[in-house]
């Protein structure tokens, strides 16, 4: 066993799976030689060779759409996008085909591929670095779109997405690539898809969020602990296909939900989540569900980021505007 | 003092005539004298053909969504289908029929899929082959993608994808390119160059001399051809298959054809084209100088075509009489759309299936 970080986790469940899998390969802008921009895939070409382990030419389009042709031809890759601002280019194969391709043809052909990459802000990157653009994924059909917020969750839910016999989009919340280590045994053990996991048990109210956020929420959930209040802390994990059961379970003992996301708020996870509450949960809530965001602006250049992203005070805010009602 | 650090050029290849006779001045390929390839390929040639007249006749008549003609491109299309193997991967654009029936989809596939029915994208072809493909040149990319994937598995297979004139000034059919080049790919990309796309003409693209030298700059050998010539196509073909079946790369090919055709049924391309111009590319259209090359040669004659004529009508209408049937008494039902998302349902849609289900006749029919 072995204290490893996020990112760490990610590698470990790329070699994993490439050792018990000789179809899976590693693709992408400098995950080769250099082993990725943030190290992800440090070491892998090393011990899989090149033809495993893949630099790309620079091109994003390219890259996304040899994976949707790979991933039909009986291989599992797993391409890199370096930044999440540069998957702007990758929509097209991804909304076009690879969410499409077993549905338009009646499942003669599949599309089990993973597109990972480096979301969210926080880390002083330069424009077009920093967004969070999960709602937009989560909105193309027949895609699986899921964010780790742990070592253990990242190693994990990488090997299920591998696994997966369909189209994943794997948002790695780059914050916290280094944030946390935890002990996690590289035993090949997959953590299910399509849940959320609960972190922290409680029975005042409901805190819901996901990837990097899931750190100034469980701070929030510490502040308010020590006032007294009981906190439930649920990570979604998988953001397409969404668990409500879950939420919705919570919400009943609990009656009151904040929900936290970096994105911005406007027709996003969080208003799903919030519709949903409304259209199940309505008569267990006691009080407004409230959302804390991102605002609906252009995400900021690095000086004033953070000022973008909730903070501790803003999600203890948000939960006491819904614990003052009675 | 500048020095040329690279040069190129591009071969124009064309055998047979617009007249049917053999071009003078210059070796002709032996496949020009493989009568009972050449016969089988252009009884395919008309097949496509009579199929193409029907499909635009059954759209018209309402009985098929918008269609997407091939007429014109009957020469391209047989010669890059009958180029290929079994195993080897095809990933068309949308009009490609003619490749595909060699390959064994069938005509009543092609009908079910512009008549509103997924089910004509699992065809009857080879299993591994790409369904058709409206985004336009995205198929240039996947089509790579399975390239590479042969290529690792170090099996001697080859893919082959056809894009069109407009598509070849799009970003996937260069980066294919370049990723054919970079890892050297069993890979040939065809484009069809029928000079409109939809009523945008070739010269409007760019104004390059030729869309082969596209493959040029990227590092890829390319060639031009007459795509009304099947013996210039099919040579262009055998070779460039053949090339990267053996690991010596990828190909560009270029193929002069012209669009007869409308771009689809629900475009009239009387309002941007002069008749005169279509009337011209009637006179070098690829079926009729091949059925005079093969009268030359005394292996065809007008009882041989009379009976091609009625037996491929007879095919072309069993097939609109087999996709009449299936859409009139073996339609999806309401939860197909549902079955097919993933290899296993996720318990959300699961909630909506069973929700539509309730309302299966909802929307009512077309």
């Amino acid at each position: 066993m072995a204290q490893i970080t996020l990112i760490e986790g990610v590698t470990l469940a790329l070699a994993r799976a490439m050792k018990e899998d000789p179809s899976v390969v590693v693709l992408g802008e400098d995950v080769g030689v250099n082993g990725g921009v943030f190290r992800a895939t440090a070491g892998l070409q090393q011990e899989f060779g090149d033809e495993r382990v893949i630099d790309t030419p620079l091109a994003e389009v390219m890259i996304a759409g040899m994976t949707v042709g790979m991933a039909t031809q009986g291989m599992k890759p797993v391409a890199e996008a370096q930044f999440c601002g540069f998957t702007m280019p990758m929509v097209d194969h991804l909304m076009c085909h690879a969410g499409r391709m077993r549905n338009r043809t009646r499942g003669r052909l599949s599309c089990p591929m993973v597109l990972r990459f480096p979301t969210g802000g926080g880390i002083h990157a330069p424009e077009h670095h920093s967004e969070s653009p999960e709602a937009l994924f989560a909105q193309m059909p027949g895609l699986r779109v899921v964010m780790p917020s742990s070592p253990s969750r990242a190693y994990g839910l990488m090997l299920a997405a591998i696994r997966d016999p369909d189209p994943v989009i794997f948002m790695e919340p780059k914050r916290i690539y280094r944030w946390q280590k935890e002990d996690v045994i590289d035993d090949g053990e997959e953590l299910p898809l399509d849940v959320c996991f609960t972190l922290r048990d409680g029975s005042d109210l409901t805190l819901v969020t996901w990837g990097a956020m899931i750190k100034e929420t469980l701070q929030a959930a510490d502040q308010l602990e020590q006032q007294g209040i009981s906190v439930e802390v649920i990570d979604v994990a998988t953001i397409s296909p969404l668990d409500m059961d879950t939420i919705i379970e919570s919400v009943s003992r609990t009656g009151r939900c904040v929900i936290v996301q970096e994105a911005p708020r406007h027709c996003s996870v969080a208003s799903e989540i919030a519709a949903s509450l409304a259209d199940a949960g309505i008569f267990d809530l006691l009080a407004p569900v409230k959302r804390v965001c991102g605002y609906d602006t252009v995400m900021p250049l690095y000086r004033n980021e953070m000022k973008y992203m909730p903070s501790v005070r803003r999600i203890v805010h948000a939960a006491q505007q819904v614990l003052e009602v009675s | 003092m500048a020095r040329t650090v690279a040069a190129f050029k591009v071969d124009h290849f064309q055998f047979l005539g617009s007249d049917g006779k053999l071009l003078d001045g210059q070796q002709v390929p032996a496949l020009a004298r493989d009568f009972e390839r050449l016969t089988e390929l252009y009884k395919l040639m008309v097949l496509t053909r009579t199929f193409d007249k029907k499909a635009v006749a059954l759209q018209r008549t309402g009985k098929l969504g918008t269609y997407a003609s091939c007429l014109g491109h009957e020469a391209a299309h047989i010669a890059i289908g009958a180029s290929m193997q079994e195993e080897d991967c095809f990933a068309p654009m949308y009009r490609e029929y003619g490749a595909q029936f060699c390959r064994g989809v069938k005509m009543s596939d092609v009908l079910l899929y512009w008549g509103g029915d997924e089910r004509g994208n699992d065809f009857s072809g080879p299993k591994h082959d790409f369904a058709w493909c409206v985004p336009i040149a995205t198929q240039c990319l996947h089509a790579a993608g399975a390239a590479m994937a042969y290529k690792l598995r170090q099996e001697p297979r080859v893919a082959v994808s056809v894009v069109g004139d407009g598509g070849s000034s799009k970003g996937d059919f260069l980066e294919a390119i370049n990723a054919a080049s970079a890892w050297k790919l069993p890979l040939v990309l065809v484009i069809v160059n029928n000079q409109w796309a939809i009523s945008v003409p070739r010269s409007k693209q760019n104004n390059a001399a030729t869309l082969a030298q596209k493959g040029i700059a990227g590092g890829l050998p390319s060639i031009q051809v007459d795509g009304n010539d099947l013996i210039a196509c099919l040579w262009a073909m055998d070779k460039a298959v053949t090339a990267a079946r053996q690991g010596k790369g990828a190909f560009v090919i270029e193929m002069m054809t012209y669009r007869l055709s409308d771009h689809t049924t629900a475009d009239d391309a009387r309002r941007y084209r002069p008749q005169d111009e279509v009337d011209d590319a009637w006179d070098h259209e690829p079926i009729a100088r091949l059925r005079r090359y093969l009268i030359d040669q005394q292996v065809w004659d007008d009882e041989r075509e009379q009976t091609l004529l009625e037996e491929s009508a007879e095919t072309v209408q069993q097939a609109a009489d087999e996709y009449l049937d299936i859409v009139a008494n073996k339609p999806q039902p309401v939860t197909a759309m549902f079955d097919y998302m993933y290899a296993e349902l996720p318990h959300d849609l699961a909630e909506q299936r069973a929700y539509a289900e309730e309302f299966p006749e909802d929307g009512g029919h077309h």
